[in-house]
């Protein structure tokens, strides 16, 4: 076992842990997203979909606990990385320019992790961890929304997950080793179409419900 | 068509490795815009010479951009701002009279400071140690054809192989490593049939070199391809890690 811990915790194993778990969020948020656009057919079709889906009992544990463990691996990885990216360059250049491969996005990644780690912290607390005896998540959700905080909070947030997903989804694949010629042009433009797809997709539902319900 | 301008220099200055440095200002008057930075620099020495000041003290060797001695970062850029090219093969017309240069060292843990501009790059020959080689017998010179070799594979690894070990791709990254370089002299070897046979054991090995001598971890923020100055892609670091994973999960090596 020790050459799989030895390939997991080299600097090219722990991008892949990065990669195959960030992979797996971006589905993840391809699916919550699908989800939530019920909220657009209204608050008897967003209580349906949640109802299917705690219908779906043990599969759905099963899925949180593997987007927990995925979280785990993906937060520790990643913030082993950044110290250790930090404690590569002791001292910094006084002056320091970009020569255009840099992007905001990719500039920002552990800090928009961070950020984010906070934010599905306080989503589930808001959402998840809630008592739902008495009422439905579609009262839960627009309760919430009635508060102009919040629904700055959650838009600052899909802004900053899109920039995420910007970098991280086509990052991914390079890392898996799949730069190709045909195809990386393609991958580069569907990570900018994704982080745009997650952040308006989940970025307007605060504003659609706090405005129209 | 001489042309000279003047400008401001602020140099790092480190007297020897585990001091503490600081940036000198110097005045560089009448600069000719047909030599190079490094001549530039000869000229300024000579003047600290005269002076009885000790002179700054850079790497350079050909002066022609191929043998990678030559490095610094000008201005917040790896070998300056022009792309594809060396620190010496940076010439002063790219600058305008009355500008202020800045000239660090390459930065980073694996890189320690000699003295000055000069970095001590040996993390890099390290890496090579650990695999970046071919193992054949001595003898006469085999024949050139006698191994097949495609024009696409024998195309792609001279573009990794023309990687000349600067250490730019290391002081352009923001997490100072060493990705480029490995990707370029792992993929040079592994898409040529003299290479295969130790793909598996020099992936493994150089990637563990790599990760004992301090460097960072990519994240594939793309700065060491557009800084490189033999331009080398990031098709490299993608083979690499192609190698890496195959080499680790389907390989007997360790």
């Amino acid at each position: 076992m020790s050459w799989l811990i030895q390939t997991l915790w080299s600097s090219i194993g722990k991008k892949l842990m990065m990669a195959v778990t960030g992979l797996c969020f971006c589905i993840f948020l391809v699916g919550h997203l699908a989800g939530n656009l019920t909220i657009y057919a209204g608050k008897d079709a967003f209580d349906a979909y949640a109802e299917g889906l705690h219908a779906l009992g043990p599969l759905l544990t099963l899925i949180e606990l593997g987007l927990l463990i995925f979280a785990i691996i993906h937060i520790t990885t990643g913030l082993t990385l950044f110290y250790q990216n930090l404690r590569a360059r002791p001292t910094r250049n006084k002056v320091t320019k970009r020569g255009g491969g840099r992007t905001i996005a990719s500039a920002t990644m552990p800090y928009t992790g961070i950020i984010l780690l906070m934010f599905v912290v306080m989503h589930l607390i808001n959402f998840s961890f809630v008592d739902k005896s008495e009422t439905t998540i579609a009262q839960i959700v627009s309760q919430k929304f009635e508060n102009p905080i919040y629904v700055l909070i959650y838009v600052a947030a899909m802004i900053i997950v899109a920039f995420h997903v910007r970098h991280g989804f086509w990052s991914a694949f390079q890392t898996l080793g799949a730069n190709h010629p045909k195809y990386m042009t393609t991958l580069m433009a569907l990570s900018i179409i994704l982080g745009l797809v997650v952040g308006f997709g989940f970025g307007m539902l605060p504003l659609y419900i706090s405005l129209f319900s | 068509m001489n042309k000279f301008i003047s400008l401001t220099l602020r140099i790092w200055r480190q007297k020897r490795p585990n001091e503490k440095g600081q940036f000198e200002t110097y005045p560089a008057k009448d600069i000719s815009t047909d030599i190079s930075i490094l001549e530039m620099l000869d000229v300024i020495n000579e003047q600290l010479t005269l002076e009885g000041k000790d002179p700054i003290a850079f790497d350079h060797d050909c002066r022609e951009g191929i043998c990678g001695m030559c490095g610094a970062v000008v201005n917040g850029h790896p070998h300056g701002s022009e792309k594809g090219t060396t620190l010496c093969q940076l010439h002063m017309r790219h600058f305008s009279d009355g500008d202020t240069i800045v000239i660090e060292p390459w930065r980073s843990r694996a890189f320690p400071i000699i003295k000055d501009l000069a970095v001590d790059r040996s993390a890099l020959d390290r890496i090579i140690q650990a695999g970046g080689y071919i193992s054949v017998n001595t003898g006469g010179a085999p024949d050139a054809n006698a191994i097949p070799i495609a024009q696409e594979a024998a195309d792609k690894a001279m573009d990794a192989a023309a990687c000349i070990g600067c250490g730019a791709c290391v002081a352009a990254c923001p997490n100072a490593s060493a990705m480029l370089f490995s990707g370029a002299k792992i993929s040079h070897l592994a898409l040529l049939p003299q290479g295969k046979p130790e793909a598996a054991k020099r992936a493994i090995h150089m990637l563990m070199a790599m990760d004992a001598l301090g460097f960072g971890n990519c994240s594939n923020e793309r700065e060491c391809e557009v800084q490189c100055p033999k331009e080398i892609s990031i098709v490299n670091i993608a083979r690499m890690n192609r190698e890496f994973l195959k080499a680790s999960f389907f390989s007997s090596e360790k």
